[in-house]
């Protein structure tokens, strides 16, 4: 595998382990449940995107580069379906989302 | 220490921290996803110990059906623990007792993955050096579960069948004459039904591709079985179980359970009709191997009959209670 190949691989998975703290972190301390449905929502798509995108960089031209590329796209479907979901409950439950107006947390 | 070592440790602490919350939970409905969340981490456990068919049985039935069961479960009962605080004084001790008996027992175990184990030293030297020639299947956890092993299998899957016919009979009766009209129509959020319009497909493909590459490949009757269960599942509950008896009537699940042990033990009985010994599958074939290839095909086939309907079977019965209205 090319030295590029391989630091273009790293930084997707690098940046992807960022995104998945930064979701975390969001989930912790985000406000009101649907500003940490969106922290968490990126994990899912973003975060696991591009360390599943870096491992299929790692994996060159095979069959688990496919066999990723599935799992990537499941993970598309599913991850959104499930924050719309859940978002949907919690409205349809009659939770406000928090804008700012009343107290620094709901 | 190797990176395994550090994995299955950090795992290990994340099932503790998630053990600790469920005990700490007055909330059951947090209690049953927490409880799935240790399944999953535990089944990560088993494919860090290189058994993939393990792990493969754990998600697909501890984080998977066992929990969509519990949390159906709840829909009956109430999401919440009954009130003032249970007396924890005894309860403790014995889970104090029990798990330091637990601890002092681990001391006598051998070291993981040692050669020199009383377990790797009766048949399992066999089993490692013989099994894909003697069974034609490469994946020896197949072969040792349905040829070596596949009396004790049988009755893994008469308990699975056994367990269907008794939540059956606990639950008919009550709920099902309920008011048809209270039946789910299930979730009519259009995303939602697209969504799992084009994922159902899908998961019964995967579903087949599990049973019938399980003599390759992990897998096999009992991982297939619930997932295409799931699959069933998924669409009772995006399009309501109504839609889903049009496809598949309770008279006709019934029957499909019936028929998964009837095929198992019905190989196991032409097995005797060809002289050779219950289940002994060699002999259902001219050639020994291939005999045990087709055997070990059709028992793992009875298999997946009977774990996909019981669980159909108790999903629906459970289902009805919540809406048939006896609460």
């Amino acid at each position: 595998m090319s030295a590029v190949v391989d630091g273009l691989a790293w930084a997707a998975i690098g940046l992807g382990v960022f995104v998945c703290f930064s979701g975390a972190f969001g989930l912790l301390r985000f406000p009101d449940f649907y500003s940490r449905l969106h922290a968490a929502g990126v994990t899912d798509t973003l975060g696991a995107g591009l360390v599943l995108l870096g491992l299929m960089l790692q994996a060159g031209w095979s069959l688990a580069a496919a066999k990723l590329a599935l799992i990537l796209l499941f993970a598309w479907v599913s991850g959104p379906t499930a924050s719309h979901v859940l978002a949907r409950a919690a409205r349809h439950d009659g939770l406000e989302p928090w804008t700012g107006a009343e107290g620094r947390r709901r | 220490m190797s990176v395994e070592y550090g994995l299955t440790l950090t795992l290990l602490a994340f099932m503790l921290l998630a053990a600790w919350a469920l005990a700490r939970s007055d909330d059951l409905l947090a209690a049953v996803m927490l409880a799935g969340i240790i399944s999953l981490a535990s089944a990560a456990v088993f494919t860090v110990m290189d058994a993939v068919d393990v792990a493969f049985t754990e998600a697909a039935v501890g984080a998977g059906v066992a929990t969509l069961l519990s949390v159906r479960a709840l829909g009956v009962l109430g999401e919440r623990r009954a009130a003032g605080r249970a007396r924890v004084g005894l309860p403790f001790l014995v889970v104090l007792v029990c798990g330091g008996l637990l601890l002092y027992g681990t001391a006598d175990l051998p070291a993981y993955g040692d050669p020199a184990a009383p377990a790797m030293q009766h048949v399992a030297p066999h089993y490692l050096a013989r099994g894909g020639v003697e069974t034609g299947v490469p994946n020896i956890v197949t072969a040792v579960l349905a040829s070596y092993r596949g009396f004790d299998t049988f009755g893994e899957l008469v308990v699975i069948f056994t367990a269907g016919l008794g939540v059956l009979t606990l639950l008919a009766g009550s709920g099902v004459s309920g008011a048809r009209s209270e039946v789910d129509a299930g979730d009519r959020d259009i995303i939602v039904r697209q969504v799992v319009k084009w994922l159902v497909p899908f998961v019964l493909l995967f579903a087949l591709y599990v049973q019938f590459h399980g003599d390759y490949g992990p897998g096999g009757g009992f991982q297939a079985g619930v997932i295409f269960a799931a699959g069933m599942v998924l669409y009772a509950l995006t399009f309501g179980l109504p839609r889903l008896e049009r496809v598949l009537p309770p008279s006709r699940l019934r029957l499909l359970a019936a028929t998964g042990v009837w095929l198992y033990g019905g190989v196991g009985v032409a097995c005797l009709l060809r002289g050779g010994a219950f289940l002994d599958y060699a002999v259902l074939a001219e050639d020994a191997v291939d005999g045990q290839h087709l055997g070990i095909l059709l028992v793992e086939l009875g298999v997946g009959l009977t774990v996909f309907s019981v669980m159909v079977l108790i999903y629906r019965a459970f289902t009805r209670q919540r809406h048939g209205g006896v609460e």
